[in-house]
């Protein structure tokens, strides 16, 4: 196996050389990578791991937003808006985004760096697209009259665009970055680094869409 | 195989003053750091209580200081019912937030999480610094809301921010309690003095501390998860990080919550949404144009799926800590350790599903407050489970009576007294009357209050020659335990005795009503106890600083004590363990093991070799 | 030190039980029909958690007690638990437990899950910033019709009465509220501006008024006599002097009184509220 032994004395129990393998199924996981050790605090499940711890506290979030909708629709007072032409645009658009993130992915397993290249710059023109789309929606509602006070049906119009847009931003950020690392040549470690960090956007940005979705049809059905 | 050992490359130690102690990467200092937020924190809440309990037992009293202090809240030195109900608040406010959960989870947590399951730090260490600083901005805004609705040249910069801003109404903070009920708090400066600024700036603190908190959520969970040594399985974890785990999760779905919420209340007090505040509305002395359709129940709903897990959240890692103290000092293992894990998670998951508890009277429907009544009495059932297991623990064993034994033993008794009085408190029928009152102020000051914060001093004194390398004073820490073990149920018990006459919470005086004239000599018994009690407390802070620099010295194992930590010399180095990667053969509490050479067994100590 | 510890906790059990076996704090007297009920199960509660409570402290001080490190060289006992007893301890927990549970439903569900029996007398209750309205509908048993806009505290509109409707022509609006002895009361329960709490120590009763709701409650009282009505729910600055007085009246006694038009009523109600003491404290 290749470990390098330690250059410094072990002074304390346990932690000396020669040492049996110590029991329990964290041990060495048979590609000489230790959990932790040997230098290496990069895990591949880190990023992904962490995405899904993200988007648990993301769901709770809007979880008591769209209890918020459900309890307060039907109240005295709460009077339908129309559901502007514009945010089922978004939709078309984040939904195509998805696609287009999962062809990336594909590509970049296969090795095909360029085409991965052009499929995230894509995803990311789409995101965008996505973003100005939704402004427009903001510009509809003005026009109708709904506007952030005043109708808790207009106010969640507003709330549910705005709060999901902030956690979209975050993925912008993230596809930003992995658009302008897109041309570099990785190997190793640094490699799979992003790999890893691919997977994780690529989650991230499929359930930006789905969480999207979920608003969406919320706002669209339940009046 | 020489797989045991590995060197790591020891991500350097930073060397300016700024890196090393303020910006900091490392997990040690920032944990430190939390403590210190935290001990800063609990001065300002302490004073707090000790003025509301002058107020009440002395009400009307001229206090010249007080008149100079706070020229708005208490004019000519008399204390106004308005400057009362801001400290209730902000008592409230900052020892749940800035002290209950910051020094349990964010402080011990983040220092000991880490060490225990022999990681070289946390999984994100710039996100862990970024967590507490967004923290310790959240602790600024709220100590801003004090000085925005009680000076009136501070409060008139806010009032540029926009008419809901509009301040400085001559309170000392915000008025609306810890729990910020709508549409008191949601109808901004008409609704009275303390609900202009101050509310704001009190709603965007927390909004703050919930950024900070899931940061730190994420990254207890991660680590933990993905960062644990060799050998270290979840059955091998000390109890404390399980407790720090469960907690962890408990914040990382509760907070999102209470985000979610404070939006939605601040958007209803800034930006005329009506989420919380039903039309129709006539306060002080005009109808409230613009708003309606909203319902004041829905924010209790979204404050108290919140506020539940967050007692979890304040008195869990009390538990976790205990366990293993006690487990130490009792040089034995712990009583059932399986059953201990099984019962925090328990406490922690069941803690998602009772927080209607809070609401049986609030108008909510009545047979969801027959299910969440039942619901919160089966959380009784972990809760006797862990008291039986530290009972356990504790016979037949060989107790030192060390200061954090001293605590632990504290908690548990605590604990009890606190915990057992929601057996009252969680039934429909006995709300009617019980509700409000003192018997619910004393029910979750000796639990989440008391004995979370004795878990903390247990914490503090075991650890203490972990962090600093030097041994806090044994006799000014007894001296410490006896008066405020004593003093805190000399406080607390008395008020279920207020209770049991009826006496409602969030009263400036109690003179106004003939059914409480009978307990102004327990109110006065009372406020002499928690005098006594909060002075004592210097002594702890005397004891912490100086024994930070003349302390005895500690060695790497003062306590001889099994887990991770004490593998390494006190205080830890940069990356904890030297550059050497722990590893765990052994489960945490292996004491009194019969036919071993000593009376405990590190956990790093290889099979066989003992 | 063990000893000491030890003996310390049982001097604070004794204390703490010491103190609600005395009843030298308790409850008021009860004047509901139903809060005998919750007296008697607070009892059975009381007695569940103090024994529960004397039983730990007693067994954690003596554990304490008995099992200090007296420096002999023998080491604690290795022991990593018994199953056996963690499952008996957790059954016999969660019966007692939940059967507490359960019992602690009577009450609530006797008056909460079912409407006012018929011949109840309702009134409704109005609650606002630090006072109290009681909305009584005069001879015709129907409530004239309110509304908010109409709410104008300068001019004693404090429910917001609209004088136009004929239903209103015999309502009175006072600031005590007045009911019979020995007959189903209901109330509904409203809020003009933020949430109240009614509460009278001696009636077991007490529920938030909400505003944006109307919150009906019904209960029975046996007594009669004058109490005090606190607010139980922090609504603001001077929450703490939101008081008021329930005057529970002889059956003749009070239909006199609802029958009189709401000058002579307010004039008689002021008499009969000097006729009655507060209980003795």
């Amino acid at each position: 196996m290749a470990t390098v032994t330690s250059t410094k004395t072990a002074a304390k129990p346990g932690i000396g050389p020669g040492w049996p393998k110590p029991p329990g199924k964290n041990g060495s996981n048979g590609n000489g990578r230790k959990r932790f050790g040997g230098g290496k605090r990069f895990s591949k499940d880190t990023y992904r791991i962490t995405v899904w711890i993200l988007m648990a506290a993301i769901v709770m979030m809007f979880v008591a937003l769209a209890s918020s909708y459900i309890i307060l629709s039907g109240n005295e007072g709460w009077r339908p808006v129309r559901m502007p032409r514009a945010f089922m645009v978004s939709t078309g658009l984040i939904l195509i985004s998805s696609i287009t993130m999962t062809a990336a992915r594909r590509q970049v397993r296969q090795g095909q760096r360029r085409k991965y290249q052009g499929w995230v710059l894509l995803t990311l023109l789409l995101g965008i697209a996505f973003v100005v789309s939704q402004i427009q929606g903001w510009q509809q509602l003005v026009a109708a009259g709904a506007f952030m006070s005043g109708n808790p049906h207009s106010s969640f119009y507003y709330l549910f665009t705005g709060a999901h847009g902030i956690h979209l931003l975050g993925g912008l950020t993230a596809l930003t970055y992995l658009a302008l690392r897109s041309g570099q040549v990785l190997v190793g470690e640094a490699n799979e680094k992003r790999m890893a960090a691919i997977d994780a956007v690529t989650l991230y940005w499929h359930f930006m869409d789905g969480l999207w979705v979920c608003l969406f049809l919320l706002l669209w059905l339940w009046k | 195989m020489a797989e045991a050992i590995h060197e790591v490359h020891r991500h350097p130690a930073p060397t300016g003053f700024i890196r090393k102690y303020i910006f900091s990467l490392d997990h040690k200092v920032i944990g430190i750091q939390y403590i210190m937020l935290a001990l800063t924190a609990v001065v300002v809440g302490l004073v707090m209580s000790v003025l509301m309990r002058m107020n009440l037992s002395w009400p009307g009293t001229n206090w010249p200081i007080m008149g100079t202090l706070f020229p708005t809240g208490a004019p000519g030195g008399v204390m106004t019912p308005e400057f009362y109900l801001s400290l209730v608040t902000m008592h409230g406010t900052i020892m749940v937030f800035f002290v209950l959960t910051t020094a349990p989870q964010g402080g011990f947590g983040n220092y000991f999480l880490p060490m225990q399951i022999g990681a070289d730090d946390m999984a994100f260490p710039v996100l862990n610094m970024m967590s507490f600083w967004v923290t310790f901005v959240g602790f600024i805004v709220l100590l801003t809301a004090i000085f925005a609705e009680g000076n009136l040249t501070v409060g008139s910069w806010f009032s540029k921010l926009g008419e809901s801003f509009a301040a400085g109404s001559g309170t000392v903070g915000p008025i609306g309690g810890w729990t910020g009920y709508a549409p008191l708090s949601a109808l901004g400066k008409i609704a009275g003095p303390g609900q202009g600024a101050g509310v704001n700036l009190w709603i965007i603190s927390i909004a703050i501390f919930c950024i900070g908190s899931l940061l730190g959520a994420l990254n207890f969970i991660t680590t933990l998860l993905n960062m644990r040594t060799r050998g270290m399985t979840l059955m091998r974890m000390p109890l404390t990080c399980w407790a720090w785990f469960t907690t962890a999760i408990l914040a990382l779905l509760s907070f999102p919550v209470l985000l979610g919420g404070g939006i939605l209340l601040l958007l209803d007090r800034v930006a005329g949404t009506s989420f919380f505040i039903p039309g129709g509305l006539y306060v002080s002395g005009s109808l409230v144009p613009l708003h309606n359709g909203g319902s004041p129940l829905l924010w209790q709903h979204l404050f108290w799926f919140f506020g539940h897990p967050e007692v979890y959240i304040a008195i869990l890692p009390g538990m976790g800590a205990t366990s293993h103290i006690l487990s130490t000092f009792a040089r034995k293992p712990i009583f059932g350790y399986r059953a201990m894990v099984f019962a925090i998670f328990a406490i922690g998951m069941l803690g998602f599903f009772v927080w209607g508890h809070h609401m049986f009277i609030s108008g909510m429907s009545p047979y969801s407050a027959i299910a969440f009544s039942i619901l919160t009495l089966s959380i009784g059932v972990p809760s006797a489970i862990k008291t039986f297991n530290w009972l356990g623990t504790l016979w037949g064993a060989k107790i030192r009576f060390t200061t954090p034994m001293l605590f632990a033993i504290g908690f548990v008794s605590l604990f009890v007294a606190g915990g057992i009085t929601g057996l009252v408190l969680g039934q429909t029928s006995l709300d009617f009357f019980f509700h409000d009152t003192y018997f619910v102020t004393a029910h979750f000051h000796l639990v989440m209050g008391v004995a979370s914060i004795f878990g903390m001093f247990a914490a503090t004194y075991f650890w203490f020659p972990k962090m600093f390398g030097r041994m806090m004073n044994e006799s000014l820490g007894k001296f410490h335990f006896w008066v405020t073990f004593i003093g805190v149920y000399a406080i607390f018990v008395p008020f279920h005795a207020m209770g049991m006459v009826g006496m409602p919470r969030r009263y400036a005086q109690f003179g106004e009503y003939e059914f409480l004239k009978n307990t102004h000599g327990l109110v006065l018994f009372v406020t002499v106890a928690a005098i006594i009690t909060a002075v004592v407390q210097l002594v702890f802070y005397f004891n912490f600083f100086w024994s930070i620099f003349k302390g005895k010295k500690a060695g790497d194992n003062p306590w001889e004590a099994t887990t991770l930590e004490w593998n390494t010399p006190s205080p830890p180095p940069h990356d904890n363990f030297a550059g050497i990667v722990p590893v765990v053969y052994h489960g945490p509490y292996e004491f009194a093991v019969p036919g071993a050479a000593k009376d405990y067994i590190m956990q790093t100590e290889p099979e066989g070799a003992a | 030190m063990g000893r000491v510890l030890g003996f310390a906790i049982w001097l604070i059990t004794l204390g703490s039980v010491g103190m609600f076996v005395s009843k030298r704090w308790w409850f008021p007297q009860s004047i509901s029909e139903h809060g005998p009920l919750v007296d008697r199960q607070f009892t059975i509660t009381i007695l569940v958690v103090g024994i529960s409570f004397a039983a730990a402290q007693i067994g954690l001080g003596w554990v304490v007690w008995k099992y200090r490190d007296t420096s002999a060289a023998a080491r604690a006992t290795y022991s990593h638990g018994n199953n056996r007893l963690e499952v008996v301890w957790t059954v016999v927990t969660a019966v007692i437990f939940i059967s507490l549970a359960v019992m602690g439903q009577r009450v609530w569900a006797s008056l909460h899950l079912h409407a006012a029996p018929p011949g109840s007398y309702t009134v409704e209750v109005v609650a606002q910033q630090f006072s109290w309205n009681f909305h009584y509908h005069g001879k015709d048993n129907v409530f004239g019709r309110t509304d908010p806009t109409l709410i104008d505290d300068s001019a004693l509109n404090y429910v917001g009465l609209d004088e136009t409707d004929p239903n209103a022509k015999d309502d009175s609006v006072v600031s005590t509220l007045v009911i019979p002895v020995n007959r189903p009361v209901e109330l509904i329960l409203k809020s003009k501006d933020v949430t109240h709490s009614f509460f009278v120590p001696q009636l077991r009763f007490k529920q938030d008024l909400v505003p944006g709701m109307a919150i009906p409650v019904h209960f029975t009282v046996n007594t009669t006599g004058k109490f005090e009505l606190a607010c139980a729910e922090l609504c603001g600055m001077n929450h703490y002097k939101m008081k008021s007085y329930m005057l529970v009246l002889p059956e003749n006694e009070f239909n006199e009184l609802v029958s009189l038009p709401q000058a002579k009523f307010q004039a008689r109600k002021d008499e009969l509220l000097n006729k009655y003491q507060l209980p003795q404290y």
